[in-house]
């Protein structure tokens, strides 16, 4: 990478003014980068190596063969079962969420293939309320892990959650820690392979339950990946929070995830060790 | 009928408080005059019995939560000495220290043998500093855990006390794992070949809570509470300030009766009049005939039937809406 970074640096300034539209600038470390290589990197700054977020949709294109991802579980979308109303109404932000993202909830989970092999296949999106799991998440989540245990398929799941357990679905989203994993012991009993995926932020209910339970824990680089957040902890320690805290690094090195690995190398490593753990060889 | 010790008192209590003064009063002049007052005080306690259906029939959701984390509200360890015979105390996680924000033990309720496991929030200021108020950290999971294994391998039916403002947040708690650690919990949990009872006694407070919380049968007190986030939190977030827990914690629906609303919770324990903290006796009386009634209900179940009873139990909780299937599926 590093003869590349130099011409890039250069090449940035030099090419702002002639073709503005091809160049950004890197929210991470501020540095011009080169939009195409960004976009072609899938959403990471080929200068720092940030990992931004991208769409449900994207990550399915990223990891799945092509053409072959069916989502399933379609016919569930969330109820107010609180009737949430605070500032604005739980009701409200699920609209303008399910306009702006044309999900129905949180999350998409259905059946497909990576270079071959037949997977169920999950992952939330952040864009919708944070990617909080509220009852359809919940509930997409336990029966993608049924199906996986039902057709002995590995279960991948990509999690990226701020939200945690979505607050306006109250106890509700509490109790979706319990049922997704419930179901992940069921598919454990039952011989069954879940890799996890973190990216950032995977936080709260989310990492506290389901995202932490992987056979397999993967994370992208970088990710804030944790149980409490850094506002809460900072308020009840009343000190500064160290540097890279909760990051997929402290991770990694406190032993809780396996391994790191880059968005670009995601899926040949998925398919790595599915191959190694036999994946291939069911019937 | 118990004398509210008045260390502390709710607002809402005072006029009760203030009626069981003069009550007292009114008896020790009796008592001391040898004037006959009888009348007057059965009366007073006529209008204080009133006083307190009136206050305590209409509980708002924040009252409830002040009850549920009232400091003579009866803990984990009162409900322990006065309720388990033969108990003895089992310490630490094996693996890192022991951590006294959760506590567990065998013994036996009656004739029946049980493990308990139990938040601990701590009786002296000692206590509640060491135990965090009631704030388990990853290893007191652990232990938890480590216990409950034990309870499963001899087949001893495990009781669980839900009472934390939440699992602690703080840097040694993250190094060490808390969201693995108590997601590890959910799932062991839901493995375990015993009767599992749990009982929300005082604050269910969200993961921290559901980290010992994976039972057959989940009780709670009358004026507990089991949210997934803290009213202060939510205030926090949706108005940028704490005062506004009040109503938050209306909106959050997490008193008992929501629960049982939702299909949560199979059983509301009722508290005296007054709350837990006005006659703890009849408290530990009702918990004890509730969960010996529940380890009873569940004792015909088979090691995989109470397994299958457990995710049948997690699988059903949620809220959603099933629409008719697009036609553009593939
Ligand atoms: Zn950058």
């Amino acid at each position: 990478m590093t003869p590349e970074e130099n011409e890039k640096k250069s090449g940035g300034h030099r090419k702002r003014k002639e073709m503005p539209d091809l160049w950004m600038q890197c929210t991470s470390c501020n540095k011009l980068v080169y939009k195409p290589k960004f976009e072609e990197m899938q959403n990471v700054c080929p200068e720092c190596n940030y990992h931004f977020e991208i769409s449900s949709t994207e990550r399915i294109d990223s990891l799945l063969d092509e053409c072959t991802f069916e989502e399933h579980f379609t016919e569930l979308y969330p109820l107010d079962p609180l009737d949430f109303v605070a500032v604005r109404s739980y009701e409200d932000r699920l609209k303008g969420a399910q306009e702006f993202t044309k999900l129905s909830d949180a999350c998409v989970v259905g059946t497909g293939k990576m270079d071959g092999l037949p997977v169920v296949f999950g992952v939330s999106d952040s864009r919708f309320l944070r990617g909080s799991m509220g009852s359809v998440v919940g509930e997409k989540i336990r029966r993608g892990i049924d199906l996986a245990r039902e057709l002995s398929q590995p279960f991948i799941f990509v999690s990226g959650s701020g939200g945690g357990a979505r607050m306006d679905e109250g106890v509700l989203s509490l109790m979706q820690m319990a049922k997704t994993s419930v179901a992940l012991a069921e598919l454990d009993r039952c011989g069954g392979l879940f890799i996890s995926v973190l990216t950032n932020p995977t936080m709260g209910g989310c990492m506290a339950s389901f995202a932490a339970l992987g056979d397999v824990i993967f994370a992208e680089p970088g990710a804030l990946i944790g149980f409490a957040g850094p506002t809460v902890i900072k308020e009840t320690i009343k000190s500064e929070i160290p540097d890279g805290f909760q990051s997929s690094e402290f991770q990694l090195e406190h032993g809780f995830v396996d391994r790191i690995i880059n968005r670009g190398e995601l899926r040949s490593s998925l398919v790595q060790v599915m191959r190694l753990l036999g994946c291939d060889q069911a019937a | 009928m118990a004398k509210a010790s008045s260390s502390h008192r709710l607002d809402f209590e005072a006029p009760i408080i203030e009626l069981e003064k003069k009550i007292e009063e009114l008896r020790t002049f009796a008592e001391s005059t040898e004037v006959d007052l009888s009348g007057q005080i059965e009366k007073l306690v006529t209008k204080c019995d009133e006083k307190k259906r009136a206050i305590f029939n209409s509980l708002t959701p924040w009252q409830k939560i002040q009850l549920a984390r009232h400091p003579q509200r009866p803990l984990t360890s009162d409900i322990v000495t006065a309720i388990v015979a033969d108990f003895i105390e089992l310490h630490g996680d094996k693996s890192f220290r022991d951590d006294p924000a959760i506590l567990c033990g065998l013994g036996r309720i009656d004739e029946q043998r049980v493990l308990l496991v139990g938040h601990r929030k701590g009786k002296d200021t000692a206590e509640k500093v060491s135990c965090h108020f009631g704030s388990p950290h990853p290893e007191g999971y652990k232990k938890a855990m480590l216990k409950m294994k034990l309870a499963d391998k001899f087949g001893v039916p495990i009781v669980t006390f839900i009472n934390t403002p939440g699992a602690y947040p703080g840097i040694g708690a993250e190094e060490r794992g808390q969201a693995f650690v108590i997601a590890r919990n959910l799932m062991d949990m839901a493995t375990l070949k015993v009767p599992i009872v749990c009982v929300v006694i005082g604050e269910g407070g969200s993961g921290g809570a559901l980290g010992i919380g994976i039972g057959n049968r989940i009780l709670m007190l009358e004026h507990s509470y089991y949210s997934v986030i803290s009213p202060e939190g939510c205030a926090a977030i949706l108005w940028k300030s704490a005062e506004y827990k009040e109503q938050a914690a209306n909106i959050l629906k997490l008193t008992a009766e929501d629960l049982s609303s939702f299909g949560i919770i199979d059983e509301i324990i009722p508290e005296p009049l007054g709350g837990a903290h006005r006659d703890p006796p009849l408290v530990f009386e009702r918990l004890k005939e509730a969960i010996l009634r529940n380890i009873r209900e569940l004792s015909g179940l088979s090691g995989d039937e109470l397994v299958k009873d457990r995710y049948d139990k997690f699988c059903k909780m949620g809220e959603f809406e099933k629409r008719l299937k697009e036609t553009v599926d593939s």
